[in-house]
């Protein structure tokens, strides 16, 4: 069984779910008898390529005539490429160009389609995926019934892992049509650059924190732990925080190692976006609020009093490990 | 301008989720059901003011049994002008895309709006899947949407930003957050639903290429252990060498 990673790319540079993606559809081709071919595109340079090139991959597929994520384009190039090389699984990353291209894909090939996969697939008899249902509040184990199958991977599900062996490179075109989306401006969201659906470490405040002027020590404590920073929605709706930040059940589902929550009271809709992360952190003041039931450390506190204090820790933690 | 909006029904976001029959099937037992938020909140919200904006046609069309009609009439409330039920469970996103693509294809909608995804199967497919059967341009997680003659402007989320771009009509869109506000119906909009049009047509029978074979709960987390507010270097030293995420 061949299989075919579909690895995103922004200016130039390649994503961490990208290695993760390719880590996953190394194994299942070699656990299936079969070999792991990467398509890329857009301007990605040498070093990109080669870093790309040591996840268990085969042949690395790079196409330069795309740069914009047009998906439908994106879709076509994909499709031609799993021809080139008699894949039958697709795998893509659960990211905002994932979720847009795979079920273009999956429909012109009459694929299954298995979103935001949590596991390696089952592939005795039956292909089955594990997925996250319900907001993260159940997981399903999804059949895929045809030959050929496409997946997205949600990002922090599985580990990276380099291997010495590294890829051929190979430059790639086919026929992907015109375009049918014109790009006219990207709006960067500006901060520190650490992608929160990527992010190992996160550190989240709510509207226990009264005000965005008290934003200051969550940036500290993220910058201190190398952690992205997130927010309930409330927050975000008042304009606190900007949205990209709001994670729940209508923002963004987020599966960190680790999740730091102060002044927030977790509510359902709250959780169903945090509760993947391995480890869940709350500071609250009231020993009530129901986040605690779904945490693994509580700290019944003050957040202006403990999360000063939990930098200074970190920050001696971090001189004594150096 | 003629607008189809793909809606959905979806179990109310505070539902306690547990399934039935050996863990393969969803316990509805007193759950209450809404429209997706996605599709009432920001896709028909939005194709509302485009057409009060600039005159035309609303039309809701769903996937699914009699017990959608409940739903359907709430869109029916919030303003849109017509519902279509394609008679069907539905239960693969194929089969979803399917069916409203065959509905649609000699309609002449000049939008086809879906939400980003329904809050229970997380599929984030059928928008996309539609566009492909019916080979039309795709715009995925649209937070903005404006339409002069046949261009639609429209912002999209995208990692680290978001994308202004322009794409012509008859388009496909998925909606995100932003894109526009939640309208509460209003007596005269519920007295109205009762009697709009809500037409069932028989499904094509398309196929289904997936299906769910189990669920399972997530392994019930162990009490929470408290650390004292006032010992941070406690809480460090356990993420460490415990809980080893730092
Ligand atoms: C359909 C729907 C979808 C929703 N989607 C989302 C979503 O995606 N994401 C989301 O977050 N919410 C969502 N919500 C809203 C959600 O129900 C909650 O209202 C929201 O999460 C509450 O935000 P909060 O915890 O920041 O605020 P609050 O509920 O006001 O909680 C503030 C908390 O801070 C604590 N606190 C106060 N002062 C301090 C202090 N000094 N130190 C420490 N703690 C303090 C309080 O004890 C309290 O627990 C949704 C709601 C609905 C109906
Ligand atoms: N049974 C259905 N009937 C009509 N539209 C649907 C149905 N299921 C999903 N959709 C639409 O497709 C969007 C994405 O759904 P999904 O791909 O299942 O996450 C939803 O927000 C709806 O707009």
């Amino acid at each position: 069984m061949n299989v075919l990673v579909f690895a995103d790319s922004e200016n130039g540079k390649v994503s961490k779910a990208a290695f993760e993606a390719s880590t996953y559809g190394a194994k299942i081709a070699a656990d299936n008898g079969g070999s792991a071919t990467l398509l890329t595109y857009g301007n990605l340079n040498e070093e990109a390529l080669n870093e790309l090139a040591s996840y268990g991959i085969t042949n690395i597929l790079h196409s330069s005539s795309i740069s914009e994520m047009d998906p439908m384009q994106l879709a076509r190039l994909t499709a031609a490429a799993a021809d080139s090389k008699q894949c039958d699984v697709i795998i893509f990353s659960h990211d905002y160009t994932g979720k847009s291209v795979a079920p273009i894909v999956a429909a012109k090939l009459q694929a299954g389609l298995v979103t935001g996969a949590i596991d390696y697939p089952s592939t005795g008899d039956d292909f089955v995926v594990k997925t996250n249902v319900f907001s993260g509040k159940a997981f399903a184990n999804v059949k895929i019934n045809t030959a050929k199958k496409v997946l997205t991977l949600l990002p922090n599900s599985v580990s990276k892992q380099k291997q010495e062996a590294s890829a051929n490179v190979e430059a790639f075109s086919a026929d992907a049509g015109a375009a049918s989306v014109q790009v006219k401006e990207f709006k960067a969201e500006g901060g520190d650059g650490i992608n929160l659906t990527e992010a190992e470490l996160v550190v989240s405040a709510g509207r226990g924190l009264k005000g965005p002027e008290n934003w200051g020590m969550i940036e500290d404590l993220a910058k201190e732990l190398g952690a992205a920073t997130a927010c309930s929605r409330p927050v975000s709706d008042i304009g606190w925080r900007p949205h990209h930040e709001h994670v729940g059940q209508t923002g963004i589902a987020i599966r960190p190692n680790l999740y730091i929550a102060a002044g927030i009271s977790g509510a359902i809709q709250h959780l169903a976006g945090v509760n993947g992360s391995k480890v869940i952190v709350v500071i609250n003041t009231d020993p009530e609020a129901p986040f605690f039931k779904a945490a693994d450390y509580g700290v019944v506190g003050d957040a202006f009093e403990v999360v000063p204090r939990l930098i200074e820790a970190v920050k001696s933690f971090k001189a004594a490990q150096a | 301008m003629n607008i189809l909006v793909c809606i959905s029904k979806a179990p109310d976001t505070t539902t306690k989720i547990s399934f039935t029959d050996g863990d393969t099937k969803f316990n509805e037992d007193g759950v209450q059901f809404i429209v997706n938020p996605y599709d009432e909140w920001y896709a028909l919200v939005r194709a509302l003011e485009l057409k009060e904006a600039q005159s035309g046609k609303v039309t809701i069309v769903s996937v699914g049994g009699a017990d959608y009609e409940p739903i359907m009439r709430k869109a029916l409330a919030i303003g849109a002008d017509d519902a279509v039920r394609i008679d069907a469970q539905p239960t693969d996103a194929y089969q979803v895309a399917a069916e409203i693509s065959n509905y649609a294809k000699d309609k002449g909608f000049d939008l086809i709006i879906a939400g980003k995804e329904t809050i229970d199967y997380n599929g984030s497919q059928v928008a996309g899947m539609i566009a492909a059967i019916m080979d039309l341009p795709y715009v995925s997680n649209a937070i903005s949407l404006e339409v002069d003659g046949a261009t639609a402007t429209l912002e999209r989320d995208k990692q680290g930003g978001t994308e202004v771009l322009s794409a012509s009509t008859p388009l496909v869109i998925s909606a995100a957050k932003g894109m526009a506000e939640q309208r509460i119906p209003n007596m005269r909009g519920i007295m109205a639903a009762r009697t709009k049009p809500l037409q069932v047509v028989p499904a094509s029978g398309a196929d289904t290429l997936t299906e769910t074979v189990s669920y399972e709960l997530p392994p019930a987390k162990g009490d929470v252990k408290l650390i004292d507010p006032e010992n941070m270097e406690e809480l460090v030293n356990l993420l460490h060498n415990e809980a080893k995420v730092i």
